[in-house]
């Protein structure tokens, strides 16, 4: 225990006396949440469109208006013909034009049906969609209210929404958790594969593999004090993404901390896995960087749900350790929920340091012999 | 009197409140083998960094083959060649490869580069090795290696700084023939050690101590001056009387 | 020029010489570009449904019909209790729940409005807002089938109806493997330039190979321009094999130039290698290289348009990204490749990407010491 002890110094010891690298384990987790609290936003506001108004009548006129006045889009160009819309399309201006034909207005009061059309920049699939449906619900509801108000049409089904776990809508309670995870992750275990391999590198790994420490120990010293600033990391995150984004905590603090110290863990002991698997530096670095980089942000629903991925990828997604750890917290903080729904997601991040941890020790055991 | 290649004139090179070199003055002659003795420490590397370019002086003037170390470093680096204590060809090259890669940087041309590797490699019977990498070759090899690629160009000067680190005496006497035969071809030496037999190889030595220069001579009129029968002796008596008493 | 052009060969030699690194700088892009390629999809295919029918009438077995004939939503439950219904949300079993109340079928043939309960998880507030958006749309249309049936008999023509239509250009299947190709491609090619060349640098500076290059009359922009080129051409590489990856396996359109795609790729890849070399020289050890440069990765493949729309992010934000080489690439990528763009149309975005890769290539050179 003495010599655990010492070695567990020592490792403390090498994180601060390079002031750099302590400026990153702190610096870096929380600036990007903040950043990209703000950023990553699927929502449209002030989208640029183009309107094509071929009819210029009052209905016409107003809806266009109706368009722009609701915040999500904004009329960047007003176009004379049909052959402006592939300049403005091609050259990215604008992500779609809404075209009024002839005689719109005239249609919807003679004959009680007119036709307007959108054209959407297709480059970017979801943008387009959500595009077409905001302003198609926008003039459904302008429709709705002019039958409303003008026959006195009164509409039967009246539905009435309530946005759960989120009224306000806000992007962050999706893509907060997510940064949360990616960072945490990839940082735990680049830190840990690096300082290892780096040991490896120079030789200093032989004396400590010589040393009476055994194989359990050097990665417990590796893990303990990495674990502790994570912790004071974590702490950080948590408060500002309350405090900034008003992320709420409604479950239990102590169950969030705790599954993000397992998190944690996980994400160190696949770091000392990658190092015991990699034979210099540069290798530690390509292997975390490219089995955390991209899967993550694709397979933990960090950005994009799973459900709707090919089955594969669904099925592949389980191996994606940031997916449980996502689940997780979202069901804790966002839902307020308990053990009883976290369970299965502590116990599959449980195994999986488990396993870790185990290949590591087999491994770093037979490079003794 | 033989030309002046480098002239050091009240160098001071300082780290914050250290003091690595101290008001050292001391002068080096075309085609001799000059020695810079100390212990760890004493300032022999930052000497030899100042003088090959690497690092400017805090102060003092300091000429390395008619040029100016403070404005006109590129200049020296065209005449010098170098090799540092820690081994710096690349590993993952082979012995050919790398010869030819500073051959290129000094601006050989290629035909020559070839002819020349092969002259080399015959003279120090590498023939074997010339396609293995460099990684895999024994210390010593590396060493001797290293040391050729140095003067590969042909400088005027070549810096060593404690080249036989880590080897075997046969190794480091094998190496010091090669340093024979540079000096031979006109090429200044100057090396730095802490070996101290092997300050008896060099026409000159200058020990230095904590930053300053303590004793600079021959090594036959240091003994003598000094009535010591060695230079070790004469360095543990000069160099760290302090350390003695200590 | 000459030695530069040793340097070079040099770098080459240590890239392939490497078992690892040589396979992997062509192996992992393939890889990943033909896994990741076909997973990320942010359409809305499926909305599990969990029902509370109080009122079993054909009135509302007709409602829920409706919504399931749209093939969005999925009916997974059908429940009295509310609390169930509710776990089911907690549990993400169920996305949204839709409560019709007792009477409902009774006010409905009177003709008197009803009140639907739609609870939506609204975690995800994009996907939450698309799904209400559709049924919202759905029950307008039964309102105004209803509305037509009651007095369609007596004065049909006073009810007025909009029909938008919708069409979608440049990728009209709206196929999201043709949205994420050039963002993942892009990603990789960032990467491995990024890290060879930057470890490249750093680790010469530990292993002190470097000391020997410094000793050497080697004109600081020989050796910038040496470091640079060797990955410069690797990254090229693998943007070429991505294409053609994806022109097999994904049918990736290709509409405009090649040749400009790949100008503008190397002005990107300039860029972005000299930040990696301008990070590099400052940094004393592969560690503190790699977090500063995680740090620039993660910012431009976050806010640089790839996965998420830059257009939506607040006004400091794109200030910010008027300096994210990746925002620029990305968006000549997507109109080169599906709209055809030219010249015309992305020559301020390849303006821009010089400027930023000229100055920091710059500053490369002009921070790199060969002396201490």
């Amino acid at each position: 225990m003495r010599r655990l002890l010492g070695f567990i110094t020592k490792e403390f010891i090498h994180i601060f006396r390079d002031l750099r690298t302590l400026i990153v384990l702190f610096g870096i987790p929380v600036t990007q949440i903040l950043l990209f609290g703000y950023v990553i936003t699927m929502e449209i506001n002030d989208s640029s469109i183009a309107i094509l108004d071929l009819s210029k009548d009052e209905v016409s006129l107003n809806l266009s208006d109706r368009l722009c006045s609701s915040g999500f889009f904004r009329q960047k160009e007003n176009l004379n013909g049909y052959d402006d819309i592939e300049r403005v399309l091609r050259s990215g201006k604008v992500k779609a034009v809404v075209v009024f034909g002839e005689g719109f207005g005239c249609d919807l009061i003679t004959r009680g049906k007119a036709s307007m059309s959108i054209i959407a920049d297709g480059t970017e699939p979801n943008y387009a969609t959500l595009v077409c449906n905001y302003i198609t619900a926008i003039v459904n509801d302008f429709s709705r209210e002019q039958n409303e108000v003008e026959t006195g049409t009164v509409f039967l089904l009246q539905p009435e929404v309530r946005m759960f776990f989120n009224p306000e809508l806000k992007d962050q309670f999706m893509f907060v958790p997510g940064v949360m995870a990616y960072v945490l992750i990839i940082i735990c275990a680049l830190m840990t594969s690096i300082t290892i391999t780096r040991e490896k590198e120079f030789g200093t790994m032989e004396a400590l593999l010589v040393s009476p420490l055994r194989a359990g120990h050097i990665i417990v010293g590796k893990v303990v004090p990495y674990m502790v600033l994570s912790f004071v990391t974590l702490v950080v995150i948590l408060w500002v993404s309350w405090l900034v984004f008003e992320l709420p905590i409604r479950g239990s603090l102590g169950l969030l901390i705790g599954i993000s110290m397992l998190y944690i863990l996980l994400g160190l002991s696949l770091g000392i896995f990658i190092s015991t698997i990699s034979k210099n530096m540069q290798q530690a670095i390509f292997i975390s960087l490219m089995s955390l980089l991209l899967p993550t942000i694709i397979l933990s629903g960090f950005i994009f749900p799973v459900e709707n991925m090919p089955k594969a990828y669904d099925v592949a997604s389980y191996l994606v350790p940031s997916k449980y750890y996502l689940i997780a917290i979202k069901n804790i903080m966002i839902k307020g929920l308990g053990i009883g729904y976290v369970w299965k997601e502590t116990l599959a991040m449980c195994f999986m340091s488990a396993i870790f941890i185990l290949l590591s020790i087999k491994n770093f055991k037979e490079r003794l012999q | 009197m033989r030309e002046v290649v480098i002239r050091v004139e009240n160098l001071v090179k300082r780290f914050g409140n250290f003091v690595a070199n101290d008001h050292l003055n001391f002068e080096v002659y075309e085609g001799e083998i000059f020695g810079f003795l100390g212990a760890n420490g004493a300032g022999k590397t930052t000497a030899l960094r100042i003088l090959s370019g690497l690092s400017s002086p805090t102060s003092g003037n300091v000429m390395v083959a008619g040029f100016d170390a403070k404005r006109q470093g590129e200049k020296i680096k065209r005449n010098i060649g170098y090799m540092c204590q820690r081994f710096s060809l690349y590993n993952d090259l082979t012995v050919r490869e790398n010869i030819t890669l500073y051959g290129g940087i000094y601006g050989m041309s290629s035909g020559l580069i070839k002819q020349r590797i092969d002259e080399l490699l015959r003279q120090l019977e590498f023939e074997e090795y010339a396609d293995r990498l460099i990684g895999g070759l024994p210390l010593g090899l590396k060493q001797k290696l290293a040391f050729s690629v140095a003067i590969f160009h042909e400088p005027k000067i070549v810096f060593l700084d404690e080249p036989t680190g880590g080897v075997d005496p046969i190794a480091r006497r094998q190496f010091w023939e090669e340093i024979y035969a540079a000096a031979a071809r006109g090429i200044t030496v100057f090396v730095t050690t802490h070996y101290m037999d092997e300050a008896e190889y060099c026409d000159r030595v200058c020990i230095m101590d904590q930053g300053r220069i303590v004793a600079i001579g021959t090594p036959t009129a240091l003994k003598q001056k000094y009535g010591a029968s060695s230079i070790e002796d004469l360095f543990v008596g000069i160099a760290r009387p302090n350390a003695q008493k200590e | 020029m000459r030695t530069v052009l040793y340097l070079i060969r040099k770098e080459f030699k240590q890239i392939f010489r490497d078992v690892f690194l040589g396979k992997a700088i062509i192996a992992i892009p393939i890889v990943q570009l033909l896994i990741f390629v076909p997973a990320v999809t942010l359409e809305i295919k499926r909305v599990n449904l969990c029902i509370i029918d109080r009122d079993m009438t054909s009135y509302s077995r007709g409602l829920l019909e409706g919504i399931q004939a749209s093939g969005v939503f999925r009916i997974k439950q059908l429940t009295l209790a509310e609390d169930e219904a509710y776990s089911l949300l907690n549990s993400n079993k169920s996305d949204m729940v839709i409560h019709i109340p007792l009477g409902f079928g009774k006010d409905i043939g009177r003709g008197n409005p009803v009140k639907i309960m739609v609870s939506v998880n609204a975690i995800n507030a994009m996907s939450a807002q698309l799904s209400w958006v559709y049924l919202n749309g759905i029950i307008s249309g039964m309102n105004m089938d209803i509305a037509l049936e009651n007095i369609g008999s007596l004065l049909p023509t006073n009810l007025k109806q909009v029909d938008v239509t919708h069409r979608i250009w440049y990728n009209e299947m709206l196929n999201y493997k043709h949205f994420m190709l050039p963002g993942i491609l892009t990603i990789l090619i960032t990467v491995i330039g990024m890290i060879l060349g930057g470890i490249n640098l750093v680790k010469e500076k530990e292993i002190g190979t470097i000391e020997q290059i410094n000793v050497t009359p080697i004109k600081k922009h020989q050796f910038i321009i040496a470091k640079m080129l060797p990955f410069l051409a690797i990254s090229l590489m693998d943007l070429a094999f991505g294409l053609v990856l994806g022109r097999i396996f994904f049918k990736m359109p290709f509409v405009g130039s090649i040749g400009l795609l790949f100008l503008s790729a190397t002005l990107f890849l300039i860029a972005i290698l000299g930040l990696t070399l301008l990070i590099s020289i400052y940094s004393h050890s592969q560690q503190q290289f790699l977090f500063v440069a995680f740090f620039f990765l993660i910012i431009f493949i976050l806010m640089g348009g790839i996965f998420t729309p830059t257009d939506s992010m607040p006004l400091w934000a794109k200030r910010i990204n008027l300096f994210n080489p990746m925002v620029y690439q990305m968006r000549i990528t997507r109109m080169v490749m599906l709209k055809g763009s030219g010249l015309i149309d992305i020559g301020k975005d390849l303006l821009a990407l010089l400027t930023i890769g000229i100055t920091l290539s710059v500053l490369a050179v002009r921070g790199y010491r060969k002396a201490v």
